[in-house]
């Protein structure tokens, strides 16, 4: 697992401690095209987040362990095999399971648009299908996703 | 190849019409781009004249069809002789619906099979692994044992028909069972012919499906090599691939220095094996991308093949002709794709195709329009293929031989692309081979740097991708997309219960330790042991488990 900027920023305001915004990259299922992922995780970064990619090949079990020890705020999965329809239900099974409703769920990858309101029924936050820009994901992020504390 | 003197007066012409040029091209308001660029990023000048290729040496760095270098073609008499195989990759759901698949390509003149495993098979689990969960039959077939191989090529001849099998860290145990099937149906093991992909290190540069760490991997190469050698002489034993690097956001140099600094660690882990070059390096083949920047990708395929008969010849030292030609399989690019205006991924495609045709290709996939969003519809698969059959049959294409061989722009193309994936070779040796670069994640490191660059560029608008930077549409076209028989996976499991359930329990126990036994013996070559459990029903799953044993299990650094 490769974190990156995982500096604490310093304490703002009235001695409340603030922390960057986190997030989880994760590649659940089989399938290796990890392009999008990377390419999401560095420009993430590169927009100051603090960013944990999980690497490849990663059951719902492993992402939602990563993401309660790394404490994030969201968790972005890029699926690419088709088995979006059991992986993204699965997580998010498993958030509620460990109380961690809290943490964010959004994803992408090759995902029909006819999938994407169930996937949003079931809980995932906001689903992005090829064509989406490093800037609409890093827009995102930045105005849905906020430290938990 | 020219006269000094002239050359020397078309280079002070060109540079007082670049002058005369830049000039006029002020007055008119400047010109389309900024810079102009392929799309791996290499400057494009605007002319190109014989001046910028006077080192070149005809016979020395062109040469003749079919005779060293071979930049210009492998065979004497190119696709006058013999047509590119038409080989579409194909596999979904159970062996049953890509068999019916398989049989349908082949009655629309498909002719060669290329064979799409689903994600458990790639990865060495079978279909009742939690690890398959949700994943069986999605993006390719599931073949769990013998039996599912024999439903696969069911009434397919194997010994007429030539198969690719896209696999690699399992591809050992998958080629058993693709022998056991042959044997079932009759075919003798020395009248086969085909490719299994068989490339490990592709896959921890780029592809990702990988089993076992790279030392124990290169061994099970080598004992595929050396088996084939002996017992399957016309099987291709190891596609080395470019197709996946490329697709994993490499540039064109990056995937022609990245394959062959590849096929290099492949013939030195064979020569150290004690198998001599010349018995094996002529069932060597090779598998590159056709990406959408149409000079480019023809200059990567004369470049390649004028690279690896030097390798070959100079470094190795082999000494029969089919030793020194690099003969390649091509798909075009399924990250050209777009998922905006799917219909345009037909255009896209031909041309791709065409690239791959002027490149001298002996083998092509043409993508079907909808494979960015799902598996390819029979409907978007019959319009891939017609693709490379009109490409053949109308347009005149595949007449003469290397038609854009002396091209000035072509020429200086092929010689800078070999420069440059000369110079990664040359770092990577220094690394001690492309085993060691991997380990270092030297080529995986490059090849997201040009990803992420190449992302910017698109971002940015500077790179165009017409319905999805430019030209978008109000509305978006919906074409029809293959969905998966959701009952696959529970009916495939079933199936591979029954068939442990009905096999010999105490020989499939006996083929699964002989073949644990092997795996602690460097000197014992695998494939025998394989083969026979293949016979007994193990399945590919404990087949990869008994070698886990021993060999371990690779995992992925989680570079980005």
């Amino acid at each position: 697992m490769a974190t990156a900027g995982r500096k604490k920023s310093g304490a703002a305001g009235r001695g409340k401690p603030v922390r960057k915004v986190r997030i989880l990259i994760g590649k659940p299922g089989l399938d290796g095209h990890d392009r999008g992922a990377k390419i999401i995780a560095r420009a993430l970064r590169d927009a100051g987040v603090e960013v944990v990619y999980t690497g490849l090949h990663q059951t719902p079990e492993m992402i939602v362990n990563a993401a309660m020890q790394e404490d994030v705020d969201a968790i972005g999965l890029s699926v690419l095999s088709g088995a979006h329809e059991h992986l993204f239900p699965e997580v998010l099974k498993l958030l509620k399971k460990r109380k961690m409703d809290n943490v964010v769920l959004f994803g992408g990858g090759i995902i029909p648009d006819e999938d994407i309101p169930g996937l949003l029924r079931k809980g995932v936050d906001r689903v992005f299908t090829p064509g989406a820009t490093m800037r609409e994901i890093v827009d995102y992020v930045n105005g849905r996703i906020s430290p938990r504390r | 190849m020219y006269d000094r003197k002239k050359l020397s007066a078309i280079a002070s012409g060109r540079r007082r019409w670049q002058e005369d040029f830049a000039k006029r091209a002020a007055v008119a308001n400047g010109e389309r781009k900024k810079r102009y660029a392929t799309i791996s990023g290499e400057e494009i000048l605007p002319l190109y004249t014989p001046d910028m290729t006077q080192d070149l040496d005809y016979s020395g760095e062109l040469g003749f069809p079919g005779s060293y270098p071979f930049t210009r073609g492998v065979q004497a008499t190119m696709y006058r002789g013999k047509v590119w195989t038409m080989r579409q990759f194909a596999g979904y759901g159970s062996a049953e619906d890509t068999n019916k698949r398989f049989r349908f390509l082949l009655s629309q003149g498909q002719t060669g099979l290329s064979t799409a495993f689903h994600f458990p098979t790639l990865m060495g689990y079978d279909s009742d692994s939690p690890r398959a969960r949700g994943e069986v039959g999605v993006c390719g077939v599931a073949v769990d044992s013998l039996k599912d191989m024999e439903i696969l090529f069911d009434r397919i001849p194997l010994d007429r028909i030539t198969t690719s099998m896209t696999i690699n860290g399992p591809a050992a145990m998958v080629f058993a069972m693709y022998l056991a099937a042959a044997e079932k149906q009759g075919a003798p093991f020395d009248r086969l012919s085909g490719t299994i992909q068989n490339d490990i290190l592709k896959e921890y540069i780029a592809q990702h499906s990988w089993v076992f760490p790279p030392d124990p991997s290169m061994r099970i190469i080598t004992d595929v090599l050396a088996y084939c050698t002996e017992r399957v002489p016309k099987w291709n034993t190891i596609s080395i691939s470019g197709y996946h690097i490329r697709e994993a956001g490499s540039t064109a140099v990056q995937e022609l220095a990245f394959t062959l600094a590849d096929g290099i660690a492949y013939v030195r882990a064979g020569i150290e094996a004690g198998i001599p070059v010349d018995r094996f390096a002529p069932r060597l083949s090779f598998f590159f991308n056709a990406h959408i920047d149409f000079f480019e990708e023809i200059a990567k395929y004369r470049a390649a093949r004028r690279m690896w008969a030097r390798i070959m010849r100079e470094r190795f030292r082999a000494r029969e002709e089919d030793s020194w030609k690099l003969r390649f399989h091509t798909q075009t690019a399924g990250c050209s794709l777009t998922a905006q205006q799917p219909m345009n991924n037909i255009v896209r495609v031909a041309v791709e195709a065409l690239a791959g045709v002027l490149g001298g290709t002996q083998s092509l996939h043409t993508n079907s329009m909808d494979e960015t969003l799902a598996l390819p519809t029979e409907e978007a698969a019959r319009i891939a293929l017609r693709t490379q059959q009109i490409l053949l049959e109308e347009c005149g294409v595949a007449n003469a031989i290397d038609p854009l061989g002396g091209s000035f722009f072509v020429e200086r193309l092929t010689c800078e692309m070999e420069k440059k994936a000369l110079e990664y070779i040359r770092k990577i040796d220094e690394m001690g081979g492309m085993v060691e670069a991997v380990k270092k994640g030297y080529p995986q490191r490059e090849i997201a740097d040009a990803a992420y660059a190449f992302q910017k560029r698109v971002d940015s608008g500077e790179f165009r991708i017409v319905g999805l930077n430019a030209y978008k549409g109000e509305e978006e076209q919906a074409i029809p997309l293959l969905r998966v028989d959701p009952g696959v996976e529970k009916r495939q499991i079933a199936r591979t219960r029954e068939v442990r359930r009905k096999r010999s329990a105490r020989r499939a126990a006996a083929a699964v330790a002989a073949l644990g036994d092997a795996a602690r013996d460097p000197k014992e070559n695998l494939m025998p042991r394989l083969v026979d459990a293949a016979r007994e029903y193990v399945t590919l799953g404990e087949m990869c488990d008994a070698l886990r044993e021993t060999f371990g299990e690779y995992r992925d650094p989680g570079l980005f």
